[in-house]
């Protein structure tokens, strides 16, 4: 029962929500959705330690899905630890989230629908990581990429965020279309989609091939390449990252939960469940240990520059997924997924105190507009200063046991897209810890350069924000200290147990373990050299930031464009794609269906009934002669038909 | 049945019962005054079906068609009237019977 009431109290909430928002007014509607994740969290806390510590594993029904044939894909909760571990994150942060949703939304006027969405998402997110068949998880994917539609567009009344909103769904549709052939290809290998038929038979199929364009292909390769395609696009990897940093148009709560916390980390979910496949195809895991290493780094390079206090926190997320995926790139997932867990915490700790500050400074976002507000709202300071602790991997906090742990398997892997995510990794920590205190320091210290009226306006956030600001600190704080036993240490075995795959007798954790030392001390020093160099340009010689800026204007305007990729693709896809489309409209839609279709129908109709109705002229003798030739023409049929 | 000059037979009934058929229709589309006139060629028309009838029926020694044409009479006197009846009404309405003032029909 608890198993049932985790997952689907969060859609008995968004749909009491959704459809009887105006009859519960606002506060009913704060009240059953914060109601329904947070029993389902407190749910998850028994499954999980049944599941994941008490080492029962158990698969659900809920309901008959598909049959057709052999094909059979039915609704079922799948619990195993890696299920057990996304259900307790996804429902804990939730909660935290809605809490804080209150307060953060009070001055909006669509709450209802707002915290019915919230509640809905939780709900997607819950199906897909309990999905116990790949088409189950595809409902959940697609749920989650529909309501992170809607919220990025929660403000339609905003062009950009209807703009933002469409990017996410069209550049997730083409990782989604990755996803969609993976899942036809595993069942055209498989013939079945449910995971534990497919994980059983995965090792006689790992030398198939499939015929393609005239060539033959190593099955597993492509259908692990075509998955992680959808992953990328989820996730935000590079070349289709470009949607996540636009999603900060939503309200911080969604970036929080959505773009930060939970939905954007199902990429590397179905990696880590997808394993005893990826494992069998190691040139897709060097595929995805190179995109994971390489937006670890891209993207910690564009935060060094932003200005927008969100999205500079939007490409540290991009970042950091970039390195959960090179952690499964080199089989080290559980490193992975550890990372991930503790992610969420600080992540969705980070965003939502900014949406603190935000909130402080009158909806200011732009951080060279801040400063010196430290004193002014100490608690948000404190919590984003452990926010970034943890983000920055200093010891004892979340992020030191997870990220340090993913680089140093990176190296452990000993091959060379290992190495090379070692030392993309690496830097990546140094500019992360960079750019975490440069916005620290932005932020909270040195001069306010805000206006006299938002600085007599800057106040610390009420209760009910700072309540599951706390909760997420307790999280950034302890998360990674007690998983990381359990997660990457010595009962790694027990608690994963089948959960996720490896290749026998390589154990990129075990490898993991025994990197030299000068490889474990690394994170942590460039760690705090980031943080040096932060605080001597925005503390000490605050006038260097601009002279630097000034000395490469190439680097600096390049770093500020995001690498341009946005131009470049406008350039070579969205325009043609334009044209395209308005080519087919105009020429295809306008003028060939419409034209001799529905319009050339009834403009048809029209002139015939015209021609039609000038017959009627009224006059009775008219009719009268009409009656007589119709008699005439019956007579002379009949009395032809007669005698033919 | 011999003698006379005049043999009168079946095709001359049929002849003048086609000639009265023949101005019955005329009378109806060509006529532009009155609608009475209309529903004189109707009873021209009816009655040139009755000589048909009664010559075929002599013609042939069947009873059945005087029978019929009994019927038709009575028929038609029931027409006339209902006709006139209208005509009636009609004129009360509108104040005319000229078949060209009769173009309310139109779709």
């Amino acid at each position: 029962m608890t198993y049932y009431l985790a997952i689907f109290l969060p859609l008995l909430g968004a749909f009491v929500a959704g459809f009887f928002g105006r009859v519960i007014g606002d506060r009913g509607a704060h009240i059953v959705t914060c109601l329904g994740v947070g029993i389902a969290a407190l749910c998850s806390i028994p499954i999980f330690s049944e599941v994941a510590l008490g080492g029962k594993d158990q698969v659900l029904p809920v309901a008959t899905w598909l049959t057709s044939g052999t094909f059979e894909a039915n609704w079922a909760l799948r619990f195993d630890t890696l299920s057990a571990v996304m259900v307790m994150t996804v429902t804990c942060v939730s909660t935290l989230i809605h809490i804080y949703a209150v307060g953060y939304m009070h001055h909006d006027d669509s709450q209802p629908r707002f915290m019915a969405y919230l509640s809905l998402f939780t709900f997607a997110m819950l199906m897909l990581v309990t999905a116990d068949n790949l088409v189950q998880l595809f409902f959940g994917w697609e749920g989650v990429g529909v309501v992170s539609y809607l919220l990025i567009g929660f403000w339609y009344k905003k062009p950009s965020a209807c703009a933002a909103a469409i990017k996410a769904f069209v550049v997730n549709r083409v990782g989604d279309f990755g996803f969609l052939l993976g899942i036809f290809g595993i069942y055209v290998l498989f013939d079945a989609v449910g995971f534990d038929v497919i994980f059983q038979a995965a090792p006689a199929k790992a030398d198939a091939s499939v015929h393609f364009f005239s060539r033959d292909w190593h099955a597993m390769t492509i259908i692990c390449l075509l998955l992680f395609v959808g992953a990328m696009g989820k996730s935000a990897q590079l070349f289709l990252h470009t949607w996540l940093p636009d999603a900060m148009e939503g309200p911080t709560p969604v970036s929080a939960l959505i773009h930060a916390a939970t939905m954007v980390t199902a990429g590397v979910f179905l990696v880590a469940r997808m394993s005893p496949l990826f494992e069998l195809a190691p040139d897709a895991l060097t595929v995805v240990t190179l995109i994971g290493a390489s937006t670890a780094f891209f993207a910690a390079t564009i935060g060094c520059v932003q200005n927008d206090i969100k999205r500079i926190i939007a490409y540290s997320t991009c970042s950091q997924l970039g390195y959960m995926f090179f952690a499964c790139g080199v089989s080290a997932y559980q490193a992975g997924i550890f990372h991930l867990m503790t992610h969420a915490w600080f992540k969705a700790l980070l965003f939502l105190s900014a949406g603190s500050v935000i909130h402080a400074m009158s909806d200011e976002q732009d951080i060279r507009k801040m400063g010196g507000i430290w004193k002014k709202i100490p608690f948000t300071y404190t919590v984003m200063w452990i926010g970034s602790l943890a983000l920055a991997g200093i010891p004892f906090f979340a992020g030191y046991y997870s990220k340090d742990m993913i680089i140093e398997a990176a190296y452990g892997s000993g091959s060379a897209a290992g190495r090379l995510a070692f030392i993309l990794g690496l830097a990546a920590a140094f500019m992360t810890a960079f750019y975490s205190w440069r916005l620290l320091f932005l932020t909270f210290h040195g001069k306010p350069r805000a206006d006299h009226h938002t600085m007599e306006h800057v106040h610390e956030s009420p209760l009910i924000m700072t309540i599951p600001l706390g909760g997420l600190a307790l999280g950034a704080l302890f998360a990674g200290y007690l998983g990381h036993e359990h997660f990457v240490g010595e009962g790694r075995a027990e608690f994963w147990r089948e959960a996720i795959g490896m290749r026998a007798g390589h154990d990129a954790i075990e490898l993991a373990h025994h990197v030299p030392g000068w490889v474990v001390a690394s994170p942590l020093v460039v760690s705090f050299s980031g943080i040096l160099l932060a605080y001597f340009l925005y503390i000490r010689r605050t006038d260097l930031p601009a002279k630097i800026a000034g000395a490469f204007p190439g680097v600096y305007q390049f770093l500020l464009n995001k690498w341009y990729f946005d131009e470049v693709y406008d350039f070579i896809l969205t325009k043609n794609v334009f044209r395209f489309g308005k080519w087919f409209w105009k020429g295809g839609d306008t003028f060939i269906i419409d034209g001799y279709g529905p319009d050339g129908l009834s403009a048809l109709v029209t002139r015939a009934a015209k021609r039609l109705g000038a017959v009627q002229s009224g006059y009775l003798y008219h009719y009268a002669f009409a009656m007589i030739v119709g008699i005439a023409v019956f007579v002379t049929w009949f009395v032809a038909g007669r005698a033919g | 049945m011999e003698s006379g000059f005049l043999h009168v037979g079946l095709s001359h009934y049929l002849t003048v019962s086609a000639m009265m058929f023949t101005l019955g229709i005329f009378g109806i589309f060509l006529n532009r005054k009155n609608l009475i006139v209309i529903m004189m060629s109707i009873e021209l028309m009816l009655l040139a079906v009755n000589i048909n009838l009664v010559a075929f029926s002599s013609f042939l020694n069947d009873l059945a068609g005087q029978v019929f044409t009994m019927l038709v009479l009575t028929v038609a006197a029931a027409e006339a009237a209902i006709g006139l009846a209208i005509v009636v009404v009609f004129y009360r309405n509108r104040r005319s019977i000229e078949v060209e003032d009769i173009n309310q029909m139109k779709g």
